[in-house]
């Protein structure tokens, strides 16, 4: 009495076209994806094959999952055990033996019987245990990869989700491939020496079948998942980007009188995709036929050859039946290898984020704990839930952590020499030897239209970019020779797209400082216009702000951001466009409050498009095209004919003209 | 969840699945009798080899039985893959149809999304469900009839014990079982999706990274995702442990069943062709129940997108194909009394207004005020509650809508680009255009130096929603289409809105441009759009109030 597995006997037969999908999607978002910076990745990461990369970084479970692959083997073959120690029971008892002799074949049969269903319990615990915990260490590998990289992470969500599913492929590589693979082929290995034990020809023939349905059939259907996911997948792209097209441009459409010609031309495209999975259909579910055939026609054929050799009846029964199982069990392999195929890609992107710190980290856990141990306190934990007792740091921060931003050596000169930034060859430069002084307690804005250099300002400042000209140094020291985690104590700030955590308010904003009071966290958020907003929350600090900060406005989220900046409190405060996303009324006030919240005696570099309120700063430099165009105090600037007295005319026309009409 | 196995609004609403679907339920009644087929033929082979003799019909039948299924499992992965086509195909046709039925006003805000993302890949979800779970659902009703109905004349006691033991399971699934196991399963897919927050992290590794955090939150990550995985294997146990019961319970069947045929064959009192044939059809009546059950859950998604074709498609009003009269362009334009209420607020209040051939008019007020409902009116996309449009007399409720938007040209606030060349994007209102006159309108967009710039010039096929061009050159390129289209009404929605000074000097001079000689309605907040404009209308809380023309472009 037996049954086959319903996981396997699953993904064996709906295999094919659910492969040939997931295949075709990974296909399509990886040729998304090769342009947005997984490109150096290319077909063969240094490591080798992903697949070895993946299996490197498996040592420290290698235990774990040899006993999960082992209990995974048991499991199946006790399936078909079970199956043939029945049948010889019913044989057997056809011969009307005394009971005693059947004794223990029927303890087999119960204990076969109870223990399978107990083995596949342990074994998936054991498995997804093993696998589960390797994830932990790829997570946190991918993260400390992209950490130490100086390039900008995936921005869109698109990427974003995508490298949190390529994550997951090293988890269904294990899981769906390696462990039930490497089990079919232990137990076709087991099954074929029993039989070679009664009947070497009988062995020699279920050999045959399970070549074809562990290697031949599964090679074959890898090969026609992989050419129906690369048929595939263009067609499923564009007919993504039609429905885009006609339901996001579906106003500009009607205006234009275009509707009928889009929607003609999606829907022959979605015909065309239908005959085309018509199609691979036909080829793709052969294979899952041919399995079904192997299987039917090894059995027919090893009782056959048993009767011939002169193999007891009783025993031929037992190795059809058998036969019939282990050959079942091998044809899972069809399904790893679609499994396979679709996680390829997947892989091939994961595994050099895994292995860019595999040298430098063989111990991860180790090397990393001592150092962040001391301020791993106020670290952005679990949304607040999981977290509870990290949520407010026990152990004062440590004072390194503060003294860089002036209790120690004071405010220091930074300086922009003749700094030049390209980001191509031949590319007009984005900065062109830009000169700046900002000596201690220095405020200075840079102020000009969008593209003329202002955020590779920002980005040189914070060492994300490196001048290709010139340099910029504090109190002489260049800033490429500070370490980058050492630097935003010195200068940093508010910087663009800055991110609110799902986390609560209060660590949100201790990631600015870490070990901040409860009197500097109201401090900052005052100046920043977030303290009424937080008393009004029932949670207060505690308040949870959603994923992404959705549950924030806008422009509580600047606020958020600006809050966190001025917590931080380095040296030299950068502002990237703080009032970004507030209404006039509220940007002036915020700016003026978070402008008089910087201690005199600390430098502010202020980079905005708006012009209101730059009246009280030292110096306004105007950037254009990556050259000063203007530079002089405001009341200078209005005075002088050029861009800035013309934007400010535009800005405040547009504004107060907008207010008196609106209000 | 509420969720049915099947929908039976898919016979309804797509007609062409319904010969697959017949089709897929007779391969199911074949499938069965095919099991009971191949086990009894295994049964006799067996049972003559027990005596050392090679039955040789018997091997025939069961090589031929096996021969037939293998054609089965074909046709029936065949059959079920075609539907998925079909049924995805015709889906995409529904929802991408009802767009274009029910206009842009149904379109808009997060249906939008919704639908594209349906439309788009979300319908691949429905794979899975035809091709692994419908066919199994047959099965699931199929083999164990034709299992009993096969032991009942083998052995009437054994079915009797199949027949009352076989509900249990979906019994104990229904109790334990598929629900919760559904429901668990979807909970790890989200704990996974969310990955102990990695996610967020990683989003925010530019902000971390500028407070010098990157580093010493790798720790935290550590911590985050073990902290993912105890809990992911809390949920495990609990839904492996649901799966072992229905094994166990599928187990201790077939030796309720096994137990006595063997102790009767010993007794001498069955024969060992008919004990084997129990043995080895028995397990086959249970299988396929669990096995449906099991994979319920991976066809979820699938259902859930099934549902939300049917319900996207379904609520839509009935469409409206008009062939009224054809309003003239040249005409006058008269708001009478018209009142726009949404669900939650009223856009318009009872405004009456007249534009004159020719008039320039700038709209101007708060934004959320009603500026684009007022356009929105215009184009036919928003129907008014109460009082009526006309153009040259014609009531654009009753008009021919086609005809009429074909004399006018819009520039929206933020034109939507389409996934094609940059001709074509220009050429959206006129598909026949000339090669002179799309370069004259592109001149006349001042778009020449854009275009100047692009490697391919004209022919640069842009990304999807015009990926790879800026704000700016967007604009210019919605100006650049109404310039082509040479209509006698334009409408313009705040055409410099989110623009640098620079990109808006350029569009400006362009609309400048375009609304010379027509009748323009323009919606503005930049008091540079209202120099041309002949009449300024103020829109406040959906009232409309006209100001005169005053020289502006100074702050007052």
């Amino acid at each position: 009495m037996s049954e086959e597995r319903p996981a396997q006997a699953g993904s064996a037969q709906a295999g094919s076209a659910q492969a040939a999908q997931a295949g075709s999607a990974r296909a399509g978002s990886s040729q998304a994806g090769s342009e947005s910076g997984s490109a150096q990745a290319g077909p063969r990461p240094a490591g080798g094959a992903p697949e070895l990369v993946v299996l490197r970084l498996a040592r420290p479970y290698l235990n774990r999952l040899i006993s999960a692959g082992l209990l995974a083997a048991v499991t199946e073959f006790a399936a078909l055990a079970l199956m043939a120690t029945a049948t010889w029971l019913l044989m057997a008892a056809a011969g009307q033996p005394p009971l005693d002799r059947l004794t223990v074949a029927i303890v087999a049969v119960r204990a076969l019987a109870v223990s399978r269903g107990v083995l596949r319990y342990t074994e998936r615990l054991a498995g997804h245990d093993a696998v589960l915990r390797l994830v932990t260490d790829v997570r946190t590998r991918v993260f400390a990869t992209l950490a130490a990289r100086r390039g900008a992470p995936p921005r869109t969500g698109d990427a974003l989700s995508r490298l949190v599913s390529d994550v997951e492929a090293v988890q269904d590589l294990l899981l769906r491939v390696v462990v039930p693979g490497a089990a079919a082929g232990l137990v076709s290995v087991l099954a074929v020496g029993l039989t070679a034990l009664v009947s070497p020809s009988a062995a020699l023939v279920l050999a045959g079948g399970l070549l074809v349905a562990g290697v031949a059939l599964p090679a074959l259907a890898t090969a026609l998942t992989r050419r129906a996911a690369a048929e595939v997948a263009p067609l499923r792209g564009a007919l993504a980007a039609d429905a885009v097209d006609l339901t996001h441009g579906a106003a500009d459409l009607a205006a234009f009188g275009a509707t009928g010609a889009a929607l003609d031309a999606a829907q022959r495209r979605a015909r065309r995709l239908a005959r085309l999975e018509r199609r691979l259909a036909v080829r793709g579910f052969a294979v899952d036929a041919a399995g079904v055939l192997v299987a039917g026609l090894t059995a027919g054929a090893v009782v056959f050859v048993a009767l011939r050799a002169g193999v007891g009846g009783v025993l031929v029964g037992v190795l059809a039946v058998g036969t019939l199982s282990a050959v079942e069990i091998a044809l899972a392999l069809v399904g790893a290898a679609r499994q396979w195929t679709a996680l390829r890609a997947g892989l091939a992107r994961v595994a050099p984020l895994i292995t860019d710190t595999a040298e430098q980290a063989p111990g991860t856990p180790a090397t990393s704990t001592d150092a962040p141990k001391t301020d791993a306190g106020p670290a952005i934990t679990d949304g607040g839930r999981t977290g509870v007792e990290e949520r407010t740091p026990p152990e004062p921060a440590p004072a390194a952590l503060t003294t860089p931003s002036g209790d120690r050596g004071g405010t220091p000169d930074l300086r922009f020499d003749q700094v030049t930034v390209r980001y191509r060859s031949g590319a007009p430069a984005a900065l062109d030897t830009f000169d700046l002084d900002l000596p201690a307690g220095r405020r200075v804005a840079v102020v000009g239209p969008s593209g003329a250099g202002k955020s590779t300002l920002a980005a040189v400042l914070t060492g994300a970019v490196r001048p290709d000209g010139g340099r910029v140094t504090l109190d002489g020291r260049d800033l490429g020779t500070y370490p980058p985690e050492d630097l935003p104590a010195v200068v940093g700030g508010l910087l663009a797209e800055a991110y609110v955590f799902h986390a609560t308010v209060r660590e949100n904003l201790l990631l600015g400082r870490p070990g901040a009071d409860e009197l500097a966290l109201f401090a900052a958020a005052e100046a920043a216009g977030l303290a009424d907003w937080v008393r009004d929350q029932p949670d207060g600090w505690d308040t949870v702000v959603g994923e992404e900060g959705a549950q924030l406005s806008g422009g509580q989220r600047q606020r958020l951001a600006l809050a966190r900046a001025l917590l931080a409190a380095p040296a030299v405060l950068v502002l990237d466009e703080p009032t970004e996303g507030l209404d006039p009324v509220a940007a002036d006030e915020v700016l003026a409050g978070a402008l008089a919240a910087v201690p005199a005696g600390r430098s502010v570099l202020l980079i905005s498009h708006r012009l209101s309120g730059l009246a009280g700063l030292d110096e306004i430099v105007v950037l254009d095209a990556g050259r000063i165009i203007q530079r002089g105090r405001h009341a200078e600037l209005i005075a002088t004919p050029g861009w800035y007295r013309d934007q400010w005319t535009l800005q405040q026309a547009a504004e107060h003209g907008y207010l008196a009409v609106s209000g | 969840m509420n969720r049915r196995p099947f929908d039976p609004r898919l016979l309804r609403q797509v007609p062409a699945a319904r010969g697959d679907l017949a089709l897929l339920a007779f391969l199911g009644v074949l499938a069965a009798g095919l099991v009971v087929a191949q086990a009894t033929a295994l049964a006799t082979l067996l049972a003559s080899a027990f005596t050392g003799e090679l039955n040789r019909p018997a091997l025939a039948g069961f090589v031929a039985a096996v021969a037939a299924r293998s054609l089965l499992v074909w046709a029936q992965g065949t059959v079920s893959a075609r539907l998925a086509a079909t049924v995805k195909a015709a889906l995409r046709a529904d929802l991408l149809g009802a767009v274009a039925r029910h206009g842009p006003g149904w379109v808009a805000g997060q249906r939008a999304g919704q639908l594209a993302t349906l439309a788009g890949r979300g319908l691949d979800a429905l794979d899975a469900y035809f091709t692994g779970y419908l066919p199994q659902l047959v099965l699931s009703v199929t083999v164990p009839v034709a299992v009993l109905g096969r032991i009942v004349f083998a052995d009437w006691s054994s079915a009797l014990i199949i027949a009352l033991t076989l509900p249990l399971i979906p019994i104990f699934g229904a109790l334990l079982g598929w629900q919760a196991q559904a429901a668990t399963e979807r909970q790890w897919r989200r704990l996974s999706r969310l990955g102990g927050h990695f996610l967020d992290m990683v989003a925010g590794l530019p902000t971390l990274r500028a407070f010098g955090r990157a580093k010493a939150q790798t720790d935290a990550v550590r911590r985050m995702a073990d902290g993912h995985r105890v809990a992911t294997m809390k949920t495990l146990r609990i839904a492996f442990l649901s799966a072992l019961v229905l094994e166990l319970v599928a187990t201790l069947s077939v030796a309720l069943v096994a137990v006595p045929v063997g102790i009767r064959l010993l007794g001498g009192g069955l024969t060992l062709q008919v004990a084997l044939l129990v043995l080895l059809l028995t397990p086959e009546a249970y299988l396929p129940l669990r096995a449906a059950g099991s994979r319920f859950h991976a066809s979820m998604e699938g259902l859930t997108a099934l549902d939300e074709a049917f319900t996207l498609t379904g609520a839509a009003p009935a469409p409206t194909t008009r062939t009224g009269a054809l309003p003239d362009g040249l005409g006058e334009i008269r708001f009478e009394s018209v009142t726009v209420a949404y669900q939650r607020t009223v856009a318009l209040r009872d405004v009456s207004l007249t534009i004159r051939p020719g008039e320039r008019v700038a709209i101007i007020g708060p934004s959320g005020a009603g500026k684009s409902t007022l356009l929105g009116l215009l184009l036919g996309f928003v129907t008014p509650t109460r009082g009526r449009v006309t153009v040259g007399g014609v009531d654009l409720a009753e008009a021919d809508l086609d005809g009429w938007r074909r004399q006018v040209a819009w520039v929206p606030q933020r034109a939507h680009l389409f996934a094609a060349s940059l001709a074509d994007n220009i050429r959206l209102g006129v598909p026949e255009a000339s090669a002179s006159a799309v370069d004259k309108a592109v001149t006349d967009a001042a778009l020449d130096d854009v275009i100047a710039a692009l490697p391919d010039g004209l022919d640069t096929l842009l990304g999807e929603r015009g990926h790879g061009l800026s704000s700016g050159q967007r604009q210019r390129v919605a100006l650049a289409r109404a310039f082509l289209r040479d209509t006698p009404v334009v409408l313009l929605d705040e055409p410099t809105a989110r623009l640098d000074a620079a990109a808006e000097a350029a569009v400006l001079t362009a609309t400048h441009r375009l609304v010379a000689g027509r009748t323009a309605l323009l919606v503005a907040h930049r008091p540079a759009l209202l120099a041309d404009a002949d009449r300024i209308l103020r829109v406040d809380d959906g009232r409309v109030t006209e100001l005169t023309p005053q020289p502006t472009g100074e702050g007052r």
